[in-house]
């Protein structure tokens, strides 16, 4: 007989098995839980005041208030990295005695209904004595700065973290480079904003003691184990359950102290009790991102070489450290990752994490990596520009080709496509017809621009890249570790006697279709159709301890983990298969639910060898376990997807709009499981991206009040500001994933920023404007389009002048 | 202002006999008294979309309308859009088949928004869908693929 080769599952467009109940309202979302129950509801009294003292709080009677003074045997929620460079602070559940930015929760009121609550929130009286604020990373690091926490900074001033690496030879390179090129790159403050704003629902079982939280999370597992610590229980008392979740970004990965007040009133109450958070709140203490400025040089040959780059890096990150990441999230990683996928030899940073008296920090789709390839990628158009060399060909030039590569920070870059996305990206721009295109428009007075980037993003990687972001440290005997290590995936397959396969998986999706994906995955080895794998994930009462969605991880690290555990299964049908069906574990197929020997051709239906296992486990054969079940870890060192980004813009002169008219993407995630889901995370990437580099910006205002509180004053783009998005795919594998699969989630978010920045450079290039820190908004613009057509203005009168 | 009034709501060809207080929108009493949870809350000042419903086939904010000001309307949620069971109603399907959802948060509205649009003027063109389109927001999918369902839907309802 000649062998059948079944057909792949991986590589289709399946469409989701997410979507039906979805499609039909029967999504299940916190909120909804809530709205089933009868439960009790909680709202928080927020600071107004960025810094200050709390004088008092007073509530009517009949108000039921919680304030600091009840909580009584609930800890802090501590977040901190071994490093000599990390200043640890505490972030007390309802403020103590001081508030540290404007949104912070000093009470919570419970009343029978949502709106009862909200009544009794305006009857409640807090008084705060003012402080100075510190408001910008200059106030926070200056001599004498008031200080956000009362701790002993070694270093700056309200400098928690602060890292350096410099490479040996860097000095002698730098100083003798022939061009030196300098950006300032920053970006304003965004919100990852979910369209789900945050929300938890807390059920105490009278009958276990035990309390059920349903929670909008990116993490059940690690979250479960912040809440037991913080409220000084044992992590089985409570059983965390993230339902359908309404979009995370980074923003749902963070301990939120509203939860623990949550839990904590639950239990104290022994009532079920929900919290709702308005949009409102959610700007305002729900974890912003990516205020970051730096300062980059970058060392060049005569030919474009890029030798060394030289980066300051600053991030404002609010008052308190986000669990379990850390408010080191930001600096670290672009301390590590800045020079992405070029061929830089030497290297010397410094990066900051500073407090302020605004909202913590927490990751936001990309973390800061849109920065750091916005950083990279003007560099390379400003040096193109100084050197004459074209953009493209500069970035081809230094760009890595050879793999593995170590960049000076240490890390490797794995198996990629650099040259080759670029090559594509270059190829569907077709640089040539856009500058005919772009100098008949600016004949008619329209400003077009184009712009790439290019950039490498580290993903799907495990507890080795996690644990370098400390110090290697020694354990004392007896002490556990105070710094929480993200990192493996774990799953639990399973055969049931009826032959259903059900996998457990410790990730928690939130809308990237991971259960279809790993269904497809783990089809292919058993020999299944996807929709006959079930994936039961984000409850901690049914799945293995794991971290999560999130850091483009989910496919690499659950994906890895379901095909090793696939791979295990499926040797053991082939095993109790040849006992009977004859020959070999190795004679057998799997494929549409059956075992088929591959000579004989007889086959003998997964069901039997099920109801063999569990229902005649006198005849197993090797006397094996009476169960069919495979437990998978996968923990890899880490990955890098990579991308190549076009954008075409055009900037209205007169009011300083920018419209995205084009936007390329050329990408190379590895293997693709489920290329529509695939496409669908670039495309929903890039619009953040391009909302990052035009719209999005949380305001402060001298007062550290925040007056982008609603969605009228931050502008998601809708549709309309939205262009069709190209796709063009490359799929290098690397041994870094034993699926083939690289993350793709944050790449989208990651280089979009920069292609944007430049090609509205581009646009305006004859002006002498670059565009450098984001939002680009028509404000901006049109004041910087303004003030150069002046200065051009005075110059030409100058110059006839002298004439 | 515990004080309730009772009233009466058609929603999905379902009677639906309510107390409430006179403050309660329309989104909370489908959510929280008829049980409809299908409607998502966003932002509750307008801009999200999430919330939408058709009132008398018009697309509505539910979020900004009084339950009160709903007597004797014809509602329609999401729930009420399949035919039965066993099929989905075209937007539906277009959505599911196009990958035009990813969290699911905002597909509700999405679904009605375009419903209403296209049990309206079926054979509405791309240029008016982007416009239409545009009035509700999705933080996941970058809306291509929700262009793409609804044209597809378009497609489907005017042949």
């Amino acid at each position: 007989m000649t062998a059948v080769v079944p057909p792949s599952w991986t590589g289709r467009s399946l469409p989701r098995v997410e979507d039906p109940s979805i499609l039909r309202g029967h999504g299940r979302y916190v909120a909804d839980v809530a709205a089933r129950d009868r439960c009790w509801y909680a709202k928080f009294v927020r600071s107004s005041i960025a810094a200050g003292r709390i004088v008092g709080i007073t509530a009517p009677p009949g108000v039921r208030i919680y304030t600091a003074a009840d909580l009584d045997g609930v800890g802090e929620i501590v977040a901190s990295l071994a490093r000599p460079d990390f200043v640890t602070t505490r972030q007390p559940i309802l403020a103590r005695d001081v508030v540290r930015f404007v949104g912070e929760p000093v009470a919570m009121v419970l009343a029978e209904t949502e709106a009862e609550a909200e009544d009794a929130l305006e009857r409640v009286v807090v008084e705060i004595e003012p402080l100075p604020a510190v408001l910008s990373v200059a106030d926070a690091t200056a001599d004498q700065a008031r200080l956000v926490h009362d701790v002993d900074f070694p270093g700056d001033p309200n400098t928690v973290v602060d890292g350096r690496i410099h490479t040996p030879g860097f000095d002698e390179v730098f100083a003798a480079a022939a061009h030196r090129v300098s950006v300032q790159v920053g970006s304003a403050r965004q919100s990852a904003m979910p369209l789900e704003a945050r929300a938890s629902h807390a059920a105490y079982d009278p009958a276990t003691g035990r309390t059920t939280l349903h929670v909008t999370t990116q993490m059940p597992h690690v979250i479960r184990t912040g809440l037991a610590d913080v409220l000084g229980i044992r992590e089985d008392d409570l059983r965390v359950i993230a339902p359908d979740v309404g979009g995370g970004f980074g923003a749902k990965m963070a301990l939120a102290r509203e939860d623990v007040m949550v839990v904590h009133a639950a239990r104290r109450l022994r009532r079920n009790i929900a919290w709702i958070e308005t949009r409102e709140e959610n700007f305002m203490a729900a974890w912003h991102s990516r205020e970051q400025v730096y300062d980059v040089e970058g060392a060049f040959t005569e030919d474009g070489d890029l030798l060394a780059v030289r980066a300051d890096l600053r991030c404002d990150v609010g008052a308190y450290s986000c669990y379990p990441v850390t408010y080191g999230v930001e600096p670290l990683m672009a301390m590590a990752e800045l020079t992405g996928p070029y061929a830089v030899r030497e290297y010397s940073v410094r990066s900051r994490a500073v407090l302020s008296n605004k909202c913590p920090i927490a990751p936001y789709r990309g973390v800061s990596r849109p920065v750091q390839v916005l950083a990279m990628e003007r560099l390379m158009d400003v040096a193109a520009r100084r050197l004459d060399i074209d953009p493209v060909e500069l970035r081809m030039r230094n760009l890595v080709h050879e793999f593995p590569h170590r960049i000076p920070s240490g890390l490797v870059l794995d198996n990629a496509s650099h040259r080759q996305t670029l090559a594509a990206a270059a190829d569907l721009a077709d640089v040539a017809d856009f500058r005919r295109r772009q100098r008949t428009a600016r004949d008619e007075g329209r400003l077009l621009g184009i712009g790439f980037s290019s950039f490498a993003e580290r993903t799907g990687y495990g507890t080795p890249a996690f644990a370098a972001r400390s110090a290697p440290f020694e354990l004392k005997p007896n002490a556990v570790a105070d710094v929480i290590t993200p990192g493996f995936e774990r799953v639990v397959l399973a055969m049931d006697s009826s032959a259903g396969v059900t996998v457990r998986i410790g990730a928690s999706p939130h809308g990237q279709g991971l259960r279809t994906a790993l269904a497809q995955v783990i089809s292919d080895e058993l020999g299944v159709a996807p929709d006959e794998v079930r994936v039961i994930h984000s409850d901690t009462d049914a799945t293995p301890y794991g971290w999560g969605s999130f850091a483009s991880r989910a496919m690499v690290m659950a994906g890895g983990a379901s095909l090793l555990a696939a791979r295990e299964l499926a040797g053991r049908l082939r095993t109790l298969a040849s006992s009977r069906l004859g020959g070999l574990p190795g004679d057998i197929d799997l494929s549409d639910g059956e075992a088929r020997h591959r000579e004989t051709g007889e086959s003998v239906p997964f069901f039997v060898l099920a109801r063999d296992t569990y229902h005649s486990s006198h005849l197993i054969p090797d006397k094996g376990e009476p169960a069919l079940e495979a437990t998978a870890t996968y923990d890899p060192s880490g990955t890098f997807a990579n991308a190549c980004h076009v954008a075409e813009v055009e900037v209205d002169p007169a009011t300083g709009a920018v419209a995205v008219t084009r936007f390329l993407v050329a990408e190379d995630a590895g293997r693709l499981v489920n290329p529509a889901i695939v496409d669908g995370q670039i495309q929903g990437g890039v619009v953040q991206g391009i909302a990052n580099a035009l719209f999005e910006e949380l305001i402060y205002d001298d007062r550290g009040v925040l007056v982008t509180t609603s969605l009228m004053d931050y502008l998601p783009p809708t549709l309309h500001e939205v262009p069709d998005i190209e796709i063009a795919h490359l799929e290098t594998t690397s041994p870094q994933s034993v699926t083939g699969a690289k993350g793709v989630g944050e790449g989208g978010t990651i280089g979009a920023p920069a292609a944007i920045a430049n090609a509205v450079s581009d646009a305006l290039a004859h002006l002498g404007i670059d565009v450098n820190h984001l939002p680009a908004t028509p404000h901006r613009l049109r004041t910087a389009i303004r003030s150069a057509q002046a200065a051009q203005a005075a110059d030409i009168s100058d110059r006839e002048t002298a004439s | 202002m515990s004080q309730t009034v009772p009233i009466r709501l058609y929603v999905n060809g379902d009677r639906h006999d309510i107390e409430i207080e006179p403050r309660r929108t329309l989104a909370d009493a489908l959510r929280d008294d008829c049980g409809l949870t299908g409607t998502h809350l966003g932002c509750e000042h307008g801009v999200c979309g999430a919330c939408t419903i058709l009132v008398d086939g018009k697309p509505v904010r539910a979020c900004l309308m009084f339950a009160v000001q709903a007597e004797g309307t014809s509602i329609r949620t999401v729930e009420g859009l399949a035919p039965d069971d066993q099929q989905l109603h075209p937007v539906q399907r277009a959505f599911w088949e196009k990958h035009g959802l990813q969290c699911g948060f905002c597909t509700p509205g999405f679904l009605m928004l375009v419903a209403g649009q296209l049990e309206e003027k079926p054979d509405t063109d791309e240029e008016e869908m982007r416009d239409v389109l545009s009035s509700n927001l999705c933080r996941c999918t970058g809306y291509q693929n929700i262009l793409k369902a609804s044209m597809a839907a378009a497609e489907e309802m005017s042949g």
